[in-house]
């Protein structure tokens, strides 16, 4: 079948089969590989997208389902080179150790933050409770919703980016060499 | 907002923001599964329903012929290339797909090969497999009882269940000291089949260049250079035409040290096939198949003075390996590290004995941060320290500070032969209880009691043996436990640093880094980290057994002190002084007594690289290599206190506070440590109150998906509260001990003691984990629940 | 990650045209409404319908009102419309109570009422409680509309009354003076099913009870309610003796199973413990001026 579905504010239209998950649009087929999947039972939320402005496990969402949607990546949230705030939260306080799961814990508390501005420890702690670190321990990736919290109009640039877009030693989509 | 912002920061070492971050927070990150290469195909197992079957028949036509199928691979196919067995760490073997039996629920079968990964899928369902079941064994404490089923009968001659036999400290001397002592106090606890379940499962893209012959292997590896070595013994591959990456890792905990099945059905696909193959597991597979850990039943006895004075401790031990004996530990260390039970304590003498057995269950047994098996040796003790403070009606804090090792008693050989190094553990235990605010606490309970409210204190005062290790005496499948570092210095000054060791999350291309800068002095940020990669990096064993510092770490700082008496060579000839005339001092060889007249590395790095004359031994740069070959391990300990509410009515706890003061020796950066610290003490919470991979009667996994093995979320996690005594490690060149798994390794008795110490009242001893909330009510009734296997 | 087989898919734009698309394609479609019970178990395999058809475009079907002194939920309202809805939380506590520990606050976001309902976990929250409630479910086919009490909702482990061209379309709930409810859970973690829960709603006339339901998750209560505890409360003071009461009868007539989270006498444990919880509750709530 043919959907087109908005995905961080371009159209894309593909034939797909009902049964694909929209996870597996993201990441295979468009090549959005920063959202994760972890498990097969809807419990780990490494998988989380925004689906109309509504975070969901999209691991339990077909694609079929997004068909005539908006769908938010985390590719989304840094804008003409600038990152969000909670993205800088995340750097400054350590919130992140492997990095698994971090696309995830942001978009939901990119999501709480918009709506709750000035959130408590334990509303930020409630929002995550349906995804999990193995790495942190939660407690710096709580410091670091409330970094983002305090510092809603920060717009500057991580120095030591020194402009590089991140990548790494190793390949993304090639092959050897 | 900079990177090094001059926070708290002492040269290079200091709370410096991490450099790995600008990709994950832009999930640019290279996970595994995100690689895409042109015209690669999938992989998927299909495995055994029942965990202890003869095969009668495998049919994989239906399979064949499903259009989107490229292959399908069976242990028959296998067996014809001498494949359908691997090594495993163990010096055992490891079936790689299943040709006369299948030994544990989730074993593997066969692999198909296919386009996607849905018609992979759906083509498993279009093999038939024929199995005749067979009794089995599920119950550890039966599987050496005469006549149980015997499962490794690919062994020829095997007769049982039993797989070794292992013991350390002086047994005589031992039983003498119990003979003698006023107090002896038995518990019998389990430490339950875990899981280290990282995020992101274990998986493979396999990539065989059928013209050059090359394997390029993109793995969750731990251990890079050892899967190459191994693929090159196994699959008599040339090892100097294999390459193994390890990208990004979402998380390893140990349980990507093994070569899997998947991974090298995935290489045999490729080769079969012409075409890279994806192999990655999905999270049942993970769970059922994959590098358990733990599985320790254990009786462990404690030996004491009326007075709390601890004389002596032994242990028997009942190791549940499952169906192959696949458990990576030092060859020498069947056991692992687990003489060490001694803990921090002055003892007069211990001995303890463990016995290996074979289950109908999956593989593995050291993995989730274990330090082989140092988790298992701590809970033992720690909670028998508790079971004397209850008979003896002491104070758990008090009998401890009486016993603990003294600072004038290290270097300390414990009685089962371990040198600790470094530790003032009286002190860190002081700031501990003083941080907790321990004696309000005790008042509080004291009052809440009263009231008929259970609140609980649990304390642990560990030591950990970390940095495997001393190549003599450690070595993992002849493999020597050293590791290397290079260091090249471009001619403008900035450096690349190859490590062998890579990171899972650890934060290496920071603290690694920092490392540099801090012996060079040069900025952090001039120092670049490979790691992970085969074909760029020097040989090593890996990252697990939080030996990242203690070893790799040390082969950084030694490659950089070389590279640093290099320049002090060249800066000497640029200067036309005697090198030892020079001195060092903030980044610069400068001439004693005349500080203007001085390089940095950066000058000094282009003169080696141009027209200079270069003095005898340098040949025209400053580039150097070490490995490190380290002489002991390393001793972190740490006190750790938690503070527990149960609900009588319902057995549910919450841990309302987790105080932990660690003695990590020196830390490169503050930052990344705690972060580590906080990511162990989750594990304690989940492994004491919820997470258990148990069978039932059939053999049966029931831990196999996150509905039932449970994982603690940010609700059950407090809010960490951390402090930090510094003791160097003295024979580490830069001081640090490394603190990966001290966390992990603990955290769960502090959780239990408090839980257990909330239920007094109660009467209540000792009951094992998880403390569920029905498992809790089950203790206050006086029948806490056996935990491994299916409740009745 | 594991996937699901083969499937069709049709989106319906309307109620009728859902029952026209479940007449067509017969008893192996089925109603995909926020996925989040039926979509795991398709991934497993364990489900595998011929076709789905999505009825997520049914705006027609998320409302939470008060229409003729009835409290209505839409079936396609999400867990997480009914969590934030201060008109259902002002009705019946209970509601916020059972939303609040259902799931976690991302699956909420996405599952819905009538999905959860229609699951008919034996261990699934909202089955307790509407039944405490005393809730009627409303159930349309191309003829027209049925209601059915929800304590005859449920005719098994995972099986309703719902017939496979039918679909449940809305939940109502009588709103009377005087009341007040609550739901008790204990899971082994937040986010899991639970071991047991108990939801109690209570209505006074003066000191006495008036009118009582207590509803039984996980536990083996029939149609997910403890009807002899609430025949016994019907009329009694509202007490702590009569809860206490209530509460051991309830636990006697559940037929709770032992599983890997827990054996059957802390479940009947819990069944005793958790009613007397919700019934307090209840209590204060009904009285909050007595707090």
């Amino acid at each position: 079948m043919q959907i087109t579905v908005n995905v961080n504010g371009a159209e894309y239209t593909r034939e797909v089969e009902a049964r694909l998950l929209l996870i597996h649009f993201l990441r295979d087929e468009l090549r959005l590989t920063g959202s994760h999947w972890g498990c097969d039972t809807s419990n780990c939320g490494a998988c989380v997208v925004w689906l109309d402005d509504t975070p969901v496990k999209s691991c339990t969402v077909l694609t079929a389902m997004a068909d005539g949607h908006e769908v938010r990546t985390v590719e989304d949230l840094e804008r003409d080179g600038v990152l969000d705030p909670i993205q800088q939260g995340f750097a400054e306080c350590h919130g992140l150790q492997c990095g698994f799961c971090t696309p995830g814990m942001m978009l939901t508390a990119r999501w709480l933050l918009d709506r709750v501005p000035d959130p408590s420890t334990e509303e930020i702690r409630e929002a995550l409770s349906g995804q999990i670190c193995r790495c942190t321990g939660y407690e710096n990736i709580v410091r670091s919703v409330r970094w983002a919290a305090e510092h809603a109009d920060a717009d500057q640039r991580l120095d030591h980016d020194s402009g590089e877009d991140g990548s790494n030693q190793a390949e993304h989509d090639g092959g050897p060499g | 907002m900079t990177a090094t912002s001059g926070r708290g920061m002492n040269g290079a070492y200091g709370p410096m923001l991490r450099k790995e971050d600008a990709r994950f927070i832009r999930g640019k990150g290279t996970f595994v599964d995100d690689i895409h290469l042109p015209g690669m195909l999938h992989g998927a197992i299909l495995r055994s329903p029942l965990a202890h079957a003869r095969i009668v028949s495998i049919d994989v036509a239906a399979a064949e012929a499903h259009p989107k199928v490229k292959a399908v691979i069976t242990g028959r196919l296998l067996e014809g290339r001498k494949l359908a067995w691997m090594p495993t760490l163990s010096h055992d073997v490891q079936a790689v797909l299943a040709t006369d039996k299948v030994r544990f629920q989730g074993q593997e079968v066969a692999f198909v090969v296919a386009e996607d990964r849905y018609s992979a899928r759906d083509a498993l369902e279009l093999i038939n497999v024929e199995y005749e079941r067979l009794p089995v064994v599920i119950d550890a404490t039966k599987a050496l009882d005469h006549g149980a089923p015997v499962i490794r009968d690919d062994v020829a001659g095997k007769q049982d269940n039993h797989i070794f036999d292992w013991a350390a400290g002086d047994k005589a001397a031992t039983d003498a000291v119990f003979a003698a002592a006023d107090v002896v106090v038995a518990q019998d606890m389990l430490y339950p089949r875990s899981h280290p379940a990282p995020l992101e499962t274990c998986g493979t893209v396999a990539d065989m260049d059928t013209v050059s012959g090359k394997l390029t292997v993109w793995s969750t590896s731990q251990a890079p250079h050892a899967h190459r070595t191994l693929y090159a013994l196994v699959a008599a591959l040339p090892e100097h035409k294999i390459r193994i990456v390890s990208p990004d890792i979402g998380g390893g905990f140990g349980n990507k040290v093994p070569i899997y099945p998947g991974y090298l059905c995935a290489v045999i696909g490729s080769i079969l096939t012409g075409r890279p193959v994806k192999w990655v597991e999905d999270r049942s597979e993970n769970l059922m198949s994959t590098s358990f850990a733990r599985d320790y039943h254990m009786h462990g006895e404690i030996a004491a003075t009326r007075e709390g004075r601890i004389l002596g401790l032994r242990a028997t031990v009942l190791a549940d390996h499952g169906a192959f004996n696949g458990s990576a530990q030092p060859s020498k260390f069947p056991a692992g590290f687990f003489h060490i039970f001694t803990g921090s304590y002055d003892l007069q003498a211990a001995h303890c004995q463990v016995t290996g057995v074979y289950t109908n269950k999956a593989p593995g047994g050291v993995a989730y941060a274990c330090s082989f098996r140092v988790t298992e040796a701590v809970y033992l003790v720690e909670r028998l320290v508790d079971v004397l403070a209850l008979e003896l009606e002491a104070d758990p804090a008090e009998l401890r500070m009486k016993n603990l090792l003294r600072p004038e008693q290290f270097p300390y050989t414990t009685p089962t032969g371990w040198e600790y190094d470094s530790g003032n553990y009286a002190h860190t235990l002081q700031v501990a209880l003083d941080l907790a605010g321990y004696a309000d606490l005790r008042r509080e309970q004291q009052e809440k009691r009263v009231r008929g409210e259970l609140m609980g204190i649990g304390i642990s005062f560990f030591t950990e043996g970390v940095g495997a290790g001393p190549r003599k005496h450690m070595d993992i499948l002849g493999m020597g436990m050293a590791d290397g570092a290079d260091l090249r210095v471009h001619p403008t000054g900035t450096a690349v640093l190859g490590i062998s060791c890579q990171t899972q999350g650890q934060g290496h291309e920071t603290t690694f880094a920092q490392i540099v800068a801090q012996e060079l002095g040069i900025s952090p940020d001039d120092v670049e980290v490979v790691h992970g990669d085969t074909d760029r990096t020097p040989f090593g064993l890996g990252t697990y057994g939080s030996r990242s510092t203690p070893v790799s770490g040390a082969a950084a700082a030694v490659v950089a002190r070389k590279v640093r008496e290099r320049a002090r060579i060249v800066a000497a000839a640029m200067l036309e002084a005697s090198p030892d005339d020079l001195e060092w001092d903030n980044g610069r060889w400068q001439v004693r007594g005349d500080p203007e007249q001085g390089r940095t590395i950066a000058e000094i790095a282009m003169a080696a690289h141009s027209a200079l004359e270069l003095p005898e031994g340098i040949e025209g740069h400053l580039d150097a290599e070490a490995v490190y070959n380290p002489p002991n391990l390393t001793y972190p300990y740490g006190a750790y206190i938690c503070v527990a509410d149960v609900d009588p009515g319902t057995g549910q706890v919450a841990l309302r506070r987790f105080i932990a003061v660690d003695d990590c020796g020196v830390r490169i950066n503050p930052m990344i440590v705690e972060g580590q610290i906080h990511g162990g003490l989750a594990d304690g919470v989940g492994m004491a109150l919820m997470q258990v991979i148990a069978f039932d009667e059939d053999g049966n996994c029931l831990g196999g998906s996150f509905m039932d093995y449970l994982l603690p979320t940010s609700m059950e996690c407090p809010s960490w509260e951390l402090g930090e005594t510094v003791t160097p490690c003295p024979h580490h060149p830069i001081g640090a001990k490394g603190v990966g798994e001290s966390a992990t390794v603990g955290s769960p008795a502090a959780v239990v003691n408090a839980v257990i110490d909330a239920l007094k009242p109660f009467g209540v001893r000792h009951a094992d984990m998880p403390l569920t909330p029905a498992n809790v009510w089950c203790a206050i009734q006086g029948h806490p629940l056996r935990t491994d296997l299916a409740i009745p | 990650m594991q996937v699901p087989a083969y499937v069709e898919y049709e989106k319906a734009t309307s109620v009728e045209h859902a029952l026209a698309l479940l007449a067509r394609f017969g008893p192996e479609a089925r109603i995909l409404a926020g996925g989040h019970s039926l979509i795991p178990m398709m991934k497993l395999r364990i489900a595998q319908p011929e076709t789905l058809i999505d009825i997520n475009g049914l705006s027609e079907l998320s409302y939470i009102k008060v229409t003729d002194g009835e409290l209505r939920i839409g079936a396609m309202t999400r867990h997480a419309q009914l969590l934030d809805s201060a008109v259902a939380g002002k009705h019946f506590a209970i509601l916020h109570d059972a939303e609040k520990v259902i799931a976690d606050p991302i699956v909420r976001n996405w599952g819905t009422v009538g999905g959860s309902l229609c699951q008919a976990d034996p261990s699934e929250d909202l089955s307790a409680t509407f039944a405490a409630l005393k809730a009627t479910m409303v159930i349309q086919d191309p003829a027209g509309s049925r209601t059915v009490p929800a304590r005859e909702f449920h005719t098994g482990p995972y099986e309703t009354v719902v017939a496979p061209g039918e679909l449940l379309t809305e939940i109502r709930i009588a709103i009377r003076p005087g009341g007040g409810s609550s739901y008790e859970k204990v899971g082994r973690r937040v986010g899991d099913w639970p071991v047991g829960a108990a939801g109690a709603a209570i209505w006074l006339a003066g000191a006495t009870i008036a009118e009582a339901g207590v509803g039984l998750t996980a536990v083996g209560a029939q149609h997910f309610s403890a009807a002899e505890a609430e025949e016994f409360l019907r009329g009694a003071p509202a007490t702590e003796a009569s809860f206490a009461r209530a509460g051991e009868i309830a636990a006697e007539h559940c037929r709770p199973s032992s599983d890997q989270r827990g054996p059957a006498d802390y479940k009947r444990h819990l069944a005793q413990e958790l009613t007397v919880r919700a019934l307090r509750k209840a209590l204060r709530r009904a009285r909050p001026q007595d707090a």
